[in-house]
């Protein structure tokens, strides 16, 4: 029983700082501090990930968003940021259009989370973690259930994105 | 050689025996925590100690030679004044950056020095993707600069970031793929795993050839990975002051410091625990009669003393070799080093599928 608890503690505290630090991040007028608490929520991410067991993910994450994506973004934040933006109307067609995509997101949400059906809600998460193995055979074979086509074609499109930031950064003449 | 598994079930039993396994499993995770962060902070002192010793060698001096024999309480003094000193808030910083800043260096440093296989049963975090894991944490550090840079408001401080971000990030690059060259041979990410799977041989006899190349390429990238000489341009005193930590005082400089020479362990432990066998004694395949005499050698010793020898060679490195400029370190990473890399990868392939290796 105090197990159960404990896991509830660790989820709930993990899930709470999930909801605090997207609401901060959207809501701060710095915007590195807005990458900092994004970078907060992924790490919750993926500590949610090892909670669940799935070390995999939850390092890809890490990898991923927490070393790459979020380094990115301060990285073009320190190179283009000003932190003078001019103040606005309140109302303009982007508020607009961003309300109008809000509105539809937590109808959209509200709609899956309450028609869901929560059968084994609650139960333990499982203990067995998937191996490594299986993930390298599922991601490269080419059977029934196996993902190596899917996989080149994102690979060549990071390529082809490559070559496109190489071609506009080249000095030209 | 003696399991510290045996001394870890033993302290988990006798917690078990007196409460239940909720509480047994939350005081473990606090005094693992604990120990942790001690023997990072005892680490650390050790370091520094060596660094300061070992740079007096190269220079023809003594070193630290007042505070006990040989100086070596030098540095604990060292630390309880750097306790005491005053951190001084700076005006016109963005102060919940400024102040958070070292914290997530700290983290990524002492997350990955939790993977670390320190004797045989002796480490805090094993899954089955440890070292992949291990990366993705010490990949952290790199956030916790460059907001320390910006966060400073002050342009050397800034240039000191980007430099530094620039530099990890790139030879981040090398240290991956001459890590998956080594996971390539021994069949598995786990670390106890690969540590175990070199009891015959180690993975640099094993590989011969590749290992040997990535090994190098290991020492360079990690040398540099953490902002340490020839490679410490981002903190180059000379240019930038002291780069992106010249606003930060007291403790919340030390916590750079501190996480700096850590930092060299870890990538010093990684270069042991994938090339020279971790805490594994040296066996030679044959000679039944030395590698019994050598498992008599306890684990802890075998690991901390190819730790040390590593930490030696990178020191050697900083006081021996000058300062590289900002364009020749981006050169050897993305010209050099990296397709050496990815064909020494390929080589590995070849070989570990060919079945060449020892």
């Amino acid at each position: 029983m105090q197990e159960v608890i404990l896991l509830k503690i660790v989820f709930y505290l993990l899930a709470v700082a999930i909801a605090v630090f997207s609401v901060l991040a959207v809501t701060t007028k710095r915007i590195l501090r807005a990458a900092t608490y994004l970078l907060f929520v992924l790490f919750a991410t993926a500590g949610l990930y090892f909670f669940l067991n799935y070390s995999f993910l939850g390092a890809v994450q890490l990898m991923v968003y927490a070393g790459g994506v979020i380094i990115l973004y301060v990285f073009s934040i320190l190179l283009t940021n000003t932190d003078k933006e001019p103040p606005t109307k309140f109302f303009t067609l982007r508020r607009m259009l961003a309300f109008l995509a809000t509105v539809g997101g937590i109808c959209l949400f509200s709609f899956l989370l309450l028609t869901n059906n929560w059968q084994g809600a609650g139960a333990l998460p499982e203990v067995a973690e998937v191996d490594m193995k299986t993930i390298g055979h599922t991601l490269m074979g080419t059977g029934k259930g196996q993902y190596l086509l899917p996989f080149e074609l994102v690979s060549v499109l990071l390529l082809a994105c490559m070559i496109g930031g190489l071609v506009i950064a080249r000095k030209r003449g | 050689m003696f399991d510290f598994s045996v001394a870890t079930a033993w302290i988990d039993q006798g917690l078990r025996n007196v409460m239940s396994p909720a509480w047994a499993i939350t005081v473990e995770c606090v005094l693992i925590g604990v120990a942790l962060l001690a023997v990072y902070a005892i680490m650390a002192l050790i370091l520094i100690l060596a660094e300061r010793k070992v740079c007096a060698a190269f220079q023809c001096r003594l070193g630290p030679n007042r505070v006990g024999p040989w100086g070596s309480i030098q540095t604990v003094a060292d630390m309880i004044k750097i306790l005491t000193k005053e951190i001084i808030s700076i005006r016109h910083v963005d102060n919940f950056l400024y102040n958070l800043a070292p914290f997530i260096v700290i983290l990524g440093s002492l997350l990955a020095f939790a993977c670390i296989p320190f004797a045989k049963g002796l480490q805090a975090l094993d899954f089955n993707v440890g070292i992949f894991f291990m990366i993705a944490a010490s990949s952290m550090g790199i956030v916790g600069i460059l907001l320390a840079g910006w966060s400073s408001n002050n342009k050397f401080s800034l240039i000191g970031a980007m430099r530094s971000g620039a530099q990890m990030i790139s030879y981040e690059l090398s240290i991956g793929l001459s890590i998956l060259t080594m996971v390539v041979l021994s069949g598995t990410m786990q670390i106890s795993e690969i540590v175990e799977r070199q009891d015959q041989l180690w993975f640099l006899f094993k590989g011969h050839v590749p290992a040997l190349v990535a090994f190098v390429i290991y020492l360079i990238a990690g040398t540099a990975e953490t902002n340490r000489g020839p490679f410490d341009l981002p903190e180059a005193e000379s240019e930038l002051t002291a780069g992106y930590h010249t606003e930060y005082s007291g403790m919340h400089f030390g916590f750079y410091y501190v996480a700096e020479f850590v930092n060299m362990f870890i990538v010093a432990s990684i270069a042991t625990t994938l090339f020279l066998g971790g805490w594994m004694p040296l066996h030679i395949p044959g000679l039944d009669e030395f590698n019994r005499v050598m498992d008599l050698i306890p684990s802890v010793i075998w690991f901390f003393g190819k730790s040390a020898l590593m930490v030696f060679v990178i020191m050697w490195f900083k006081w021996t070799f000058p300062r590289l400029r900002i364009d020749q370190l981006l050169t050897l990473e993305w010209k050099y080093l990296l397709p050496l890399n990815l064909l020494n990868l390929l080589v590995m392939v070849v070989i570990v599928v060919t079945g060449w290796h020892f």
